[in-house]
Parts: C-alpha cells; structure tokens; sequence
C-alpha cells in the first residue's frame, strides 16, 4: 500500500510522557529539524514543579508543544494536531486537549494495570471506547525499540530507554523531516558513550522505518517551508536570548557586567547561561538570597560597572528596599523578573503576568521605576538591550519583565549585526570643578555617574533624602517635595519608541491592547478575527513606564479597548488610572498563555458587539 | 605606585601616593552629628587619624555602611562613600570589590545592622573571604531607633521593648565570625585609641574579610556598657588582650595567664601554673582563636582583645577577577559568534 502524501499549512505536534523519557529532547529535536527544514515555528515546554516526581503518575508529566508553519507564525499553538503520549498519565493529562479527529499516537508497552489504576483509569482506554473520536496509532514502542536493539548486546534497560528516538522517528518520517541533523546530534551528544549513541541512532531509524514498512499509517504530511525574511537564524529561548542582551549590552556599553543572583524557577537559566560567558567581562555572584544579590549588583554599578540581577516574583518582594535605594542614589541596575504564577510560591513552573503593578508600585515612598517587557522569547534580546540602555542613560533601576512562558518558550531569531546594535556607552564624571552629586543631565534629568577611585569626586550617597544638586542629606519640606517630583520627572521623561498598531484595513473601531508574552495569542486571534471580515486593532506594550507618548492618542481613537492579561486586569487598571478610557479587561489566570482560539472569541464578541 | 610595592596584601593593588595626608585630609564638610559624648566620635577619630599612615590616594577609599547611629560614619568620611540599608552594607559592598580591585573598601555596622537583620550577609561575606573591613561598633543597643535591646545585649536586659527584661541569648560576635571561618578577627575598645589603631592596621594590611568588633559606648542608651573596662583597676583584671606569637598574660603584673582546659581555655594566676603551661598565641590556629573567644563571657568578667585570628587563604573577590581573566584569555569576547551559536541556517531573499 502507498502512503498518501497531503500538503499542511501548520501542524502542532505535542510530545508528552514521564518526566523520565526524554520528552523535552525529543521536542527539542523535532525543533532542530523544523528549523533546519526552514519552517517558521514556535514551542512551549510544560514540565513538573516536582524534580523526580513519582514514575508513571499526573504529576510526572513533561510535555513539549511545537508549531511549525510555512508562514509566520505566533505562537506554539493552542491544541496538539497530533498527541504522542508515552504512557497512561502523559494520555490522561494530555488528551483534554485533543480535538476532535487529532492524531493520537500512543505507546501502548505502558498501558499495563498498574499504570492504568496509577492514574485512575478503570478500564484501558485504548481497549473501550473513550477515544474513538480520535485517529489512534497504537504501536508498542518500548518492545519495537528493545527488539532493534538486540544485536547491539545492550541490556533491556539501557534499550527501552531509547524509545523516545523511535518516537522522533516514527514522527520525522511522518512530517517528511530530515534525519542527518538528529543523527549527527545523537553522535556528539553521546560522544563519550558511543555504544549508546548507536543505540538511538538505531531506535531513530527504528521509528522511521517503521512508519515506512507497515501499513499503519496511510498519510504522511508535508509542511513547506516558510517564506522569512532573508537573513541568518537560529533558535533561542526567552532566558537564552536575555542572557545574551545582557552580553551585548557589555559589550555596547563597553562595561564589565555584575550579576548578583539567587537561583530561582524559572530565572535560573539565565545565571546558567551568563555564567559560561566570562571572556565577555560577565562575573556572576551566587548570592546567599535574593537581597544580597541586587546588593552586589548595586555595589558593582556604584564602583562603574553594569550591575544586574535575576529572579522571579517572590525575589523581587526581597529586592524591593535595594531597588529603592537604587531609585535614590540613581545609579543604573537592571532588575530581571522572569514572572511564574504568584501568590507566594504560587505556581514556580508556570506562566503569569501578575507582577506589573508590584513593578510599578511595590516599594515604599514615590519610587518611580521605568518597566520594560519582551513580546516573545527572541524578542528578549532587543528588550533587555533597551531596558539596560535606560538603565545606564537615566541612571535608574529598570525593571525587566518576563515570565515563564517567554522564558522556556523558543522561535526562531533573525541573528541580529553585531555592529547595528545601539551604542550604550556613557561617560562617568571627572571634572572636580564642576562636579555636583546630584546636579542633572539638562535633557535626562541623569545625575553623573561619579565612580570610586576619580580623583577630587569624592563624595557621600545614600538612601537618606538628598539636597537637590549637592546631594547633602536634606530633612527640608521644599527640597524632599522637588526631589520627588524631579526622579518622576526624569522616568516620565525617558524617551521611548511610540507604540504601534497593527490595522492592517485600517478601519478597526476596537483596539486590542496588550503587553508582554501575550503578543504571540493576541496577534494570532486579530489574525483570525480579521478572516472572519471583522476588523481589529493590536497594539502591544513593551514599555508599560513610562508609557509610549502616543499611547493616550491611539486609545482615544477607538470605541472600544480591550485589554487580555494574565493577572486580573492590572494593565487595564494603569490605563483606566492614566487616560480616562473605559478600558475593558479580559483575564485569566490559569497559569498557561492564552490560546488564539479563546481571544478570538472574546474579540469577535466585543466587535459584533460595537458594530451593533 | 600602587601598594603592591609596599609588600602589603591588603593593599595590594591601591594605588597609593606621596603626598602627604594628615586626619584634617579626612574630615567631609558635614557636621558630625551623633550625640555628645557618643563613642562613636572617638572611632571617627582614630580611623582618621589612622588612615594617613596607609599612604593611600583618598579617592580610592570607600566606606558603606548600613542603618543606625553607627552607620552615619561614611558622612563624616572625606573618601566616597555610600550610606545604604538596614543590614545589607556586606553585599554591597562585595559588589564594589568584586569589581573594582583598586578600592580599600570599608564596611561600617552595628550590632543590630550586622547581626539582626544583616546576620545572613555578615556570615557569607565573612566565609567567602571577601576584602572587606568590617567594624561592627557594638554598643549593645539599638541607638538609632532609640535604645531596644540587640542581638548582643546581656539577657534580661531592660529596655523599652523588653520592660520586663529581654528573653534572648546574645551572640558573640567574634566566635560567630570565626564559626563562619573568618580569615580575621579583631576587637578593640573605642576608648583605646592605640590598641584600635592597630587592630584596625592590622586589618587593613590583611588580604580577606576582617571583621573588627569595636565595644562602642551609647550615652543615651546603653551608658556605662563597658565601664567595666574602661575602669583601670578593673580592666586590668578583664581585658586579655593577645599578640600573636605571645604568651598570654594579662594584669598589671601579668599576673594572671590563659592556660588549656578540657578542649578549651581558662584563666589562671601566672604564679600557680608552670610557663609552659601558658598558652602561647597562635592567630593562625581556629580552634584556639575560638577558644579565645569562649573567653569573653556577657558579664564582661574577661574579655579578649587584639587580633584573634589572622589566617590567609584565596579571597573571593581575587578568585572571581581570575576566573574572568582566565575565561578572557582563553576565548576571544567574539559578540557575533556567541550569537550565532552552532545551529543555524540562512533564508535567502
Ligand atoms: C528595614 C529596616 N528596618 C528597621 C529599620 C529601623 N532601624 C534603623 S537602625 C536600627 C537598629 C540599629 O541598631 P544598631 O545596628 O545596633 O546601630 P546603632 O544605632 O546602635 O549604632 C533599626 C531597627 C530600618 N531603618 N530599616
Ligand atoms: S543614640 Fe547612642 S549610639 Fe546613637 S548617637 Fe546617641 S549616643 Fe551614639
Ligand atoms: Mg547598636
């Protein structure tokens, strides 16, 4: 029988099994031989808050979603196309998500009683009828993998641990992906081992031919590749592409970097990452907790370096009386927050966008800090960038806003040139004639940077209210009234790019508005609404303080605004605050990014609802 | 000329210079403003006076401090200075040299700034051998917010938190440094201007932390703390102090000596025990350094000063600059190439 070949626009795969098999590799690969093949493609790991949850249970469940395309995509997709579940649990918690006639490609060596009564399964699925609405492969995935590996000599362990190849085979053949990649990785991977490398390279090909000889599976699928602007690309995730920001950054501003740290789901990675790139002049300090680490990324800035630290929301509840003396002495620092589900502990392992009004608000006094969010995992590079521009330019605490979804999430990057990066440098003070603590730069209203070790600088800062212009310590009413409005003044004042909409008929009378991670689900759902002849407006904030200048303009346009978040309608609270407009907030705050299905449902509604 | 020439580790990489400075040199315009009579005049005093005799350019002198009475200090200072928060100064002030090798970098706290709520920063800073100088002024007594009882308060205490008498034992701040393997620990009474001096020297010259716990009278809150050995009669009978390499004597005669006892140390008459038996101090052995510090009891009946522990060992700040500079040496800082990374692929127009 010949296989039918069918030609797809976009397919979103989800791998899903024990946190033990590999799951996360096994997408990551698929990864590689999307982007290699040049679909445009965009991905979201989802795994457990607990390291080594229990074998073969719901709360061991690690997935990989991945969406590839032959044209621009947004995000990784809201549902599977096509499931693979490699055991009961990864099936039950996996398969809500399943519509209707997906592919669910199961490995039925784990559907044993025990495993099925371990997740509360009464009868096996793949034997009643709860899937029918399904195409179901059902192909014993350990056993094939054990009996191709036979004559390797490798124990039944060591064999069956490989299923995971088999799966990526059985799927490249599917999706017609080429294979040299994988097994070129498999060989470097377990270079020092190559009795296992073989033995996934074998399990790989296992899985193709298997797809190829049996008549299981009738179709195969075609994804072509997409139509990207010219240019060099790789992939990169959110934490990734932030650590590397902070190196440009360095290298920009020609400064030494500083991190001050404390390890943190899901912000380590980018200690991880700096932490290997020394030769640029990074030094990064595993703090004892999260307050010491900003401490010494404040020191580092005071002695002329960039000082920088990571963390997620709890962190930042630590920092906040350093970021205040940041916003005191006015002394460049650049604060990551990488957001996860608050409160508290909250949800570490997953995504939330409920830190923004603790950013802009959370320390005592007037503290103004400017805020800066990345849309997207690539686009964290040019965020970062920006935020430390601010940083060093106004000499200011800037507050960098991830979060999770962004941070673990990859797409591929348009590899920026190196040389068309903006330049940050600065100058520090030197001349002792003219030399005030706290007099101001005329157009940023920065104070000089006046570093340690300048001969005739010498001079004492503080967290006490400062003298305006000689920066003595002041108890007087005027000047402590002058030296609040001036630090607001000079964050209301810097200078960001307008922002802009997205209308492509230019006759929108509702506007989207939105900010952070959810570029990716409100762009797709504008997308989707305006094939359905209804037109919408998107506008996305990566500046939330200060606002874009045009901002009170572009709301004002139209009849009606709406604001999704992933917190309870926090954005949509500044910008009622701030321009008076009757900003209609949607949330939700599950802990997962919005789909592109749901939005687009909210978004018609309330554009029906205004042409009505 | 940086210090490097002077052969003197703590200084090592400071750039030092010929002029020369006296104490006015180091006194900010500010008026100082602690109450009268306050110990924490003298210290200011003595470090100003001190510090000329380092030979040191001002401009690479930087003293942080945290919040309290004590903790004013760097306003006073004519070198840079940074007034910062509540406890947090040693991180800080790791920060300032991890990244800037040509700083003599000074930490100023007290004992509620450096033990309460910067206890967590203190032990780190201390076992990660940063070079800092620490002066902890324990006056017992948190002066700033105006006279409750502290982490080094004797128990029972009354005070207006604790009107029926504090409930907490308090630390001794000299074993808890060493506890945390401090590579220098010195005590010092604000009154004895020659004996801080050379503490304080000592610590300077000392590549690593130094903590140095400075009994620090409060007037208004905690008068008289150390009375006990400010008095002469008595002082003579309390104060041990202990020079490395030197038996320990103590007394107007040397009356009284240190001897061991069980695992640790305790106090005899000089003429009861052979000479031997009288402990020769050793500032490089922890364990007795630790025992010496067992001494000093909350009563004050003895208390030890001079320099308990002198030990070298890498300091963190040296070994995170050599880390970068091996990384530097071995791999170009090639912006372009980290970008691209190993997997890419190019979309032609
Ligand atoms: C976060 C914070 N908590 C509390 C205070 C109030 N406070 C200021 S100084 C101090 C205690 C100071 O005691 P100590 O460190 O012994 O210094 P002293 O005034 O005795 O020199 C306290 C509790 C503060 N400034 N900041
Ligand atoms: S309260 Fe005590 S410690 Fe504070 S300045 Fe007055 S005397 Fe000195
Ligand atoms: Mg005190």
């Amino acid at each position: 029988m010949s296989t039918e070949t069918r030609k797809l626009d976009r397919v979103v795969i989800r791998f899903a099994g024990d946190s033990g098999d590999g799951m996360q590799l096994t997408g990551d690969r698929f990864t590689s031989e999307a982007a290699a093949f040049g679909n445009d493609l965009a991905t979201q790991p989802n795994f457990p808050a607990e390291i080594r949850a229990p074998q073969g249970t719901l709360p061991g469940v690690s997935s990989f979603q991945l969406h590839f395309a032959d044209y621009d995509i947004l995000t990784p997709g809201d549902r599977p196309d096509v499931l693979v579940a490699m055991n009961p649990a990864a099936l039950k918690a996996n398969v809500v998500d399943l519509p209707d006639g997906g592919i669910l490609i199961v490995n039925t060596d784990e559907f044993t009683k025990r495993n099925l009564t371990k997740v509360g399964y009464d009868s096996n699925p793949l034997e009643d009828e709860s899937l029918e609405r399904f195409q179901v492969h059902k192909v014993a995935m350990a056993t094939l993998t054990i009996g191709a590996l036979e004559e390797t000599g490798l124990g039944k362990k060591d064999a069956e641990r490989a299923k995971n190849m088999f799966a990526l085979g059985l799927l490249s053949w599917m999706y017609h992906r080429p294979t040299e990649g994988t097994e070129r990785f498999l060989r470097e991977k377990f270079a020092k081992k190559p009795d296992i490398a073989e033995a996934n390279v074998l399990a790989f090909r296992a899985g193709w031919n298997y797809g190829e000889t049996t008549e299981a599976f009738a179709v195969t699928y075609e994804v072509a590749p997409a139509k990207l602007n010219a240019g060099t690309y790789r992939q990169i995730t959110g934490n990734t592409a932030t650590a590397y920001g902070i190196v440009a950054a360095a290298q920009r501003s020609k400064l030494p970097v500083v991190l001050g740290t404390y390890p943190i789901t899901p912000a380590s990675d980018i200690l991880h990452e700096l932490s290997k790139h020394k030769n640029f002049d990074i030094t990064t300090v595993q703090a004892e907790d999260e307050i010491a680490g900003i401490g010494i990324a404040l020191g580092a800035s005071y002695g002329g370096a960039l000082g920088v630290t990571s963390t997620s929301g709890p962190g930042i509840a630590l920092k906040s009386e350093t970021i205040g003396l940041a916003v005191m002495t006015e002394l460049p620092l650049l604060v990551i927050d990488v957001q996860r589900g608050g409160p508290s502990t909250g949800l570490p392992t997953k995504t939330e966008q409920a830190d923004l009004l603790q950013a802009m608000f959370g320390r005592n006094g007037e503290s103004p800090v400017p805020i800066v969010a990345p849309q997207s995992p690539s686009d964290c590079f040019a965020a970062v960038l920006d935020a430390a521009r601010i940083a060093l330019q106004y000499r200011t605490p800037v507050l960098f806003l991830s979060d999770g979804a962004v941070a673990n999430g990859s797409e591929p990057w348009l590899i920026p040139d190196v040389d068309s990066l903006p330049d940050l440098q600065v100058e520090f003070a030197t001349d002792p004639e003219t030399f005030q603590p706290y007099s101001r730069d005329p157009e940023t209203l920065a104070r000089p940077w006046a570093v340690p070790g300048t001969p005739g600088l010498q001079h004492r800062i503080g967290g006490l209210e400062k003298q305006d212009v000689t920066g003595n310590i002041s108890y007087d009413p005027e000047n402590h009234d002058r030296m609040v409005r001036l630090r607001q003044a000079k964050i209301d004042g810097i200078e960001v790019p307008d922002v802009v909409v997205d209308d492509p008929s230019g006759e929108a009378k509702v506007l989207v508005v939105g900010w952070g991670s959810s570029y990716g689900p409100i762009g797709a759902a504008a997308r989707r609404v305006r094939k359905l002849g209804l037109p919408v407006a998107h506008a996305h904030l990566r500046h939330l303080n200060p606002f874009p200048k045009n901002l009170g303009e572009v709301l004002r346009k139209y009849d009606k605004v709406i604001v999704p978040e992933m917190n309870l309608g926090q954005l949509a609270l500044l910008l009622r605050a701030k321009y008076l407009v009757d900003a209609v907030s949607y949330t939700k705050v599950q802990g997962l990014p919005f789909k592109a299905e749901e939005l687009q449902d909210v978004l018609a509604d309330v554009i029906k609802g205004v042409s009505a | 000329m940086t210090a490097i020439d002077l052969g003197i580790p703590g200084l090592t990489g400071i750039p030092t210079t010929d002029e020369k400075q006296t104490a006015r040199d180091y006194k900010s315009d500010q008026e100082v403003r602690w109450c009268p009579g306050c110990g924490d005049y003298i210290v200011l005093n003595t470090m100003q006076s001190f510090l000329p005799s380092l030979g040191l350019k001002r401009e690479n002198i930087v003293f942080v401090s945290g919040i309290g009475c004590s903790s004013r200090f760097p306003y006073y200072m004519n070198t840079y200075g940074m007034h910062s928060i509540h406890g947090r100064a040693p991180a800080i002030a790791t920060g300032l040299a991890v990244s800037r090798p040509d700083l003599s970098v000074w930490v100023v706290t007290g004992d509620g700034d450096a033990l309460s709520i910067g206890g967590n920063h203190l032990i780190h800073t201390l076992r990660r051998n940063v070079n800092l100088k620490i002066l902890l002024f324990n006056n017992r007594i948190y002066g700033l917010t105006k006279g409750q009882y502290s982490p080094t308060s004797e128990e029972g205490k009354i005070t207006k938190s604790t009107p029926a008498g504090s409930l907490d034992h308090p630390f001794n701040p000299v074993s808890l440094a060493l506890g945390a393997e401090a590579s220098f620990v010195g005590r010092a009474l604000d009154s004895d201007k020659a004996g801080l001096t050379s503490v304080l020297r000592q610590a300077a010259e000392h590549r690593g932390s130094a903590l140095v716990e400075i009994y620090q009278n409060c007037p208004i809150f905690n008068d008289g703390a150390f009375d006990v050995l400010k008095d002469a009669d008595e002082a003579q009978r309390r104060i041990i102090n202990v020079v490395d390499g030197e038996p320990i004597r103590f007394g107007r005669e040397g009356e009284y000596c240190v001897i061991r006892e069980g695992f640790g140390l305790a106090v005899a008459k000089s003429a009861d025990v052979d000479a031997s038996d009288i402990v020769i101090h050793d500032a490089s052995d922890l364990n007795l350094s630790f025992a010496l510090s067992r001494l000093s009891t909350q009563d004050l009946s003895h208390t030890v000063t001079g320099v308990f522990r002198r030990a070298n060992r890498p300091t963190y700040d040296d070994s995170a600059r050599a880390q970068v500079d091996a990384a530097k040496a071995a791999k170009e800082a090639d912006l372009s190439k980290l970008l691209h990374g190993k997997d890419t692929w190019t979309v032609v127009g």
